[in-house]
């Protein structure tokens, strides 16, 4: 019994201090929102083409008959990490392989045809998400942000924040596990 | 002095409206029942941009995107639990500030039981250990023989 209660407190502080290391070292960023749609189907959501853009708009129906690994990146003209990526996207629309879908968040009409008209247009399908709503049927918390679907239209990868440098590196290699997966 | 005092005293109730005043009047409902059930969600829905805010006080374009949603659904005739679910399925139980009971939070649940079972099993048995009762008990045990001795000697003198 004595034995015991001397070793609880012992026991409790290397739980506590086991736990506190955990939180320093690992390289986990406690203020990322885990996805609610990871392993999930596509939401429901139907979007109207950018006036003016010979891309076509986006639906949950068109990424199901897609039936390949597609990107599908939220940005918009006035988000200026969105700027920073967009190269990435425009080197993965090399790719025949993945289908690189655009939807456009909150934005301007004429700014984002600017924009796109400036910068490229990586995407096969530009749905025009005005209101924000399909952000919100996305779970997005801001932009940009990109998910990773597989061809079942199942949302398996999702990823907040520009996808430059070592971000796109690791995005990158995610995405070429799971075209191997079909191969 | 006082006008300094004045000064901070305004500047502060200033400072606190605004940031207590983050429902903007456009979306406030007519209907002041829904709006109560509204502004009730809110402040149980956390803001997922600035993350220890509730959205009912966020001033981020989200924020505000969620509540005129909630609004929205609560005047489609959701009830609030529908509205919650609405939220979760496509935010997660993150945005939650009161988090359901599960398998992955049940020791967030019982954590405080738990501790409190072993703390008193521990002073029952450290008080068991320190019991006079059984400090008496073991004296008498070991002076009786001593005593026995004394008085048998005594009775011999």
């Amino acid at each position: 019994m004595r034995r015991f209660v001397f070793l609880t407190p012992l026991a409790l502080s290397l739980i506590i201090g086991a736990f506190a290391v955990w939180g320093l070292l690992n390289d986990r960023d406690p203020s990322e929102v885990p996805s609610a749609l990871i392993n999930r189907s596509v939401p429901n959501f139907y979007l109207l083409p950018l006036p003016g853009l010979n891309s076509p708009g986006l639906s949950k129906k068109e990424l199901l008959n897609l039936e390949k690994v597609s990107v599908v990146n939220f940005f918009a003209s006035w988000c200026l990490p969105c700027r920073a990526e967009h190269q990435s996207f425009i080197k993965l629309s090399r790719n025949d392989d993945i289908e690189l879908l655009g939807i456009n968040y909150k934005d301007n009409d004429k700014d984002a045809l600017d924009w796109l008209t400036e910068l490229g247009n990586p995407y096969t399908y530009v749905g025009n998400d005005f209101s924000g709503r399909t952000g919100i049927d996305w779970g997005i918390t801001g932009v940009p942000e990109t998910f990773i679907v597989n061809k079942n239209g199942k949302v398996v990868h999702r990823f907040s924040g520009p996808l430059v440098g070592e971000r796109f590196e690791e995005f990158k290699e995610l995405l070429m596990l799971e075209l191997k997966l079909y191969k | 002095m006082n006008h300094l005092k004045l000064f901070f005293i305004t500047f502060f109730y200033l400072v606190l409206v605004g940031s207590i005043m983050a429902v903007e009047p456009d979306e406030v409902l007519t209907d002041s029942k829904l709006e109560s059930r509204a502004r009730d969600i809110s402040t149980n829905v956390r803001c997922v941009v600035c993350q220890n805010e509730p959205i009912d006080t966020s001033n981020s374009g989200v924020a505000r995107d969620l509540r005129i949603l909630i609004r929205e659904r609560l005047l489609a005739g959701d009830s609030n639990k529908e509205v919650f679910k609405y939220l979760v399925d496509r935010y997660g139980n993150f945005i939650l500030f009161k988090p359901p009971l599960t398998l992955s939070t049940v020791l967030l649940w019982f954590m405080p039981l738990l501790v409190f079972t072993l703390g008193v099993i521990i002073l029952a048995g450290a008080l068991k250990k320190a019991s006079p009762l059984k400090r008496s008990k073991t004296f008498s045990v070991s002076n009786k023989k001593k005593l026995d001795v004394l008085e048998n000697e005594k009775e011999k003198d």
